[in-house]
């Protein structure tokens, strides 16, 4: 019934590694730089092309076409990610600026690069990993549930039994 | 609002078992036992009025014009809703929304398998998101059943009460109409009655090991898909759709 697969995350999925190409291969390169500087408005400290969101950039006329991946449905802060993109962009000079929301390939923890996680981890919020949960405050891994959801609609509430700190884990889908 | 168009009243009837699901979840804002719980009922209700505005808008694209995913939210009447009963009970106590969260669940994540092999790609992208969200709530809702069921005297009396309250709600689930035979037969709709058994499955371990008991309670009632519904929808949707009753159009 209730998979391994939702306790750890696999290697790099093949969807992700395509999308890895998209960006290496693009004739737009400085757009995917310029909205590097685009963070997750609930975790500041990762970019939504770190997150997985940003899954395409793509000119059309003289439009620049972004296709964005949900983390979950009733996310949120997947219109904020939306605005902020456009403002970066009309402040980079491209005023016209067309936004494709894609569901498939569904988006996954597993895109998660190991660089992103280490920021989320240092920002204080913890991935699950193979070996357990750690606490992003002491590293230990003696760590135990609060709550299955977190303070937003991607994190879970875990609480560290050495140190005693509550902290917020990114969940793994 | 009549629809006609299979498909349209099926991703509608998708749509409306997640509205109404997500805002009898949504009324247990500042209302729950505890704050970590108060946030994880908020989270679930978001997935499924998240999960509804897909459905929605999905719908609202195949029949174009000036049809939006509000429309079919806050413009319909009652009868116009075809979700499952079982979706629009009142919340009761928590072992009551708990214990409806789980057998729902338990269908939600086969259900939510199944129909991202459907012949419709968008329905399959909407469910391949979806299906994650389902196996996340069935884990928490399953891990309630063992708390509550397996706990203290009193939280296993308020679990199998509510148990025995839900039970003969649940062969809608499974139910199949002449709508369903059409799209089962061009691949576009799950066959429901085919996840039967593995639901059972889920259901009675899962209760087993709570210590709980599967009702003996015979003759579903039915009717949800045909707008036949109980009293107590008519009531959520008074509160859910007042605001663009009395002031239609009306944006924050």
């Amino acid at each position: 019934m209730t998979s391994a697969t939702a306790d750890c995350i696999p290697l790099l999925p093949i969807e992700e590694l395509a999308r890895r190409r998209r960006r290496h291969e693009s004739s737009v390169g400085d757009i995917w730089d310029l909205l590097d500087n685009v963070m997750d408005p609930e975790i500041p400290v990762i970019s939504l092309y770190e997150l997985g969101v940003l899954q395409d950039i793509s000119r059309e006329g003289n439009a620049v076409k972004l296709v964005l991946t949900p983390t979950y449905i009733g996310c949120p802060a997947l219109g904020i990610m939306e605005e902020d993109a456009r403002a970066a962009l009309t402040a980079g000079g491209y005023h016209q600026v067309i936004v494709e929301t894609r569901l498939a390939p569904a988006w996954t923890t597993a895109w998660l690069t190991p660089e992103a996680r280490r920021k989320m981890t240092a920002y204080g919020v913890a991935s699950p990993e193979k070996g357990g949960i750690a606490c992003p405050q002491c590293g230990s891994v003696n760590t135990e549930v609060i709550s299955e959801f977190g303070s937003t609609a991607c994190k879970s509430l875990f609480r560290c039994v050495a140190c005693h700190e509550p902290f917020d884990v990114f969940k793994a889908i | 609002m009549k629809l006609h168009d299979p498909l349209t009243r099926y991703v509608v009837r998708l749509g409306d078992d997640a509205l109404i699901m997500g805002h009898r979840l949504s009324e247990w804002m500042s209302r729950a036992p505890f704050l970590e719980e108060d946030i994880a009922l908020s989270n679930v209700a978001l997935d499924f009025v998240g999960r509804a505005r897909l459905f929605y808008q999905y719908a609202a694209d195949l029949m174009g014009g000036e049809v939006t995913e509000n429309t079919f939210a806050y413009q319909r009447d009652v009868r116009d809703f075809t979700n499952l009963l079982l979706c629009e009970l009142p919340r009761g106590d928590f072992a009551f929304t708990l214990c409806r969260q789980f057998l729902y669940d338990a269908y939600s994540l086969p259900f939510t398998q199944a129909l991202c092999k459907s012949a419709d790609s968008q329905l399959a992208a909407i469910a391949a998101k979806a299906e994650k969200e389902s196996r996340y709530h069935l884990r928490r809702s399953r891990d309630w059943m063992l708390r509550l069921g397996d706990g203290t005297a009193e939280s296993h009396e308020r679990c199998q009460n509510a148990l025995d309250q839900l039970w003969i709600y649940t062969d809608e689930m499974f139910e199949c109409d002449a709508l369903l035979d059409g799209l089962i037969a061009t691949g576009v709709a799950v066959n429901t009655a085919s996840l039967r058994s593995e639901w059972l499955d889920t259901v009675t371990e899962t209760l087993h090991a709570a210590t709980l008991v599967i009702p003996e309670a015979q003759g579903g009632v039915t009717g949800g898909r045909e707008g036949i519904h109980t009293d107590d929808l008519g009531f959520l949707l008074a509160e859910m759709q007042f605001m663009q009753r009395a002031y239609p159009g009306l944006q924050w």
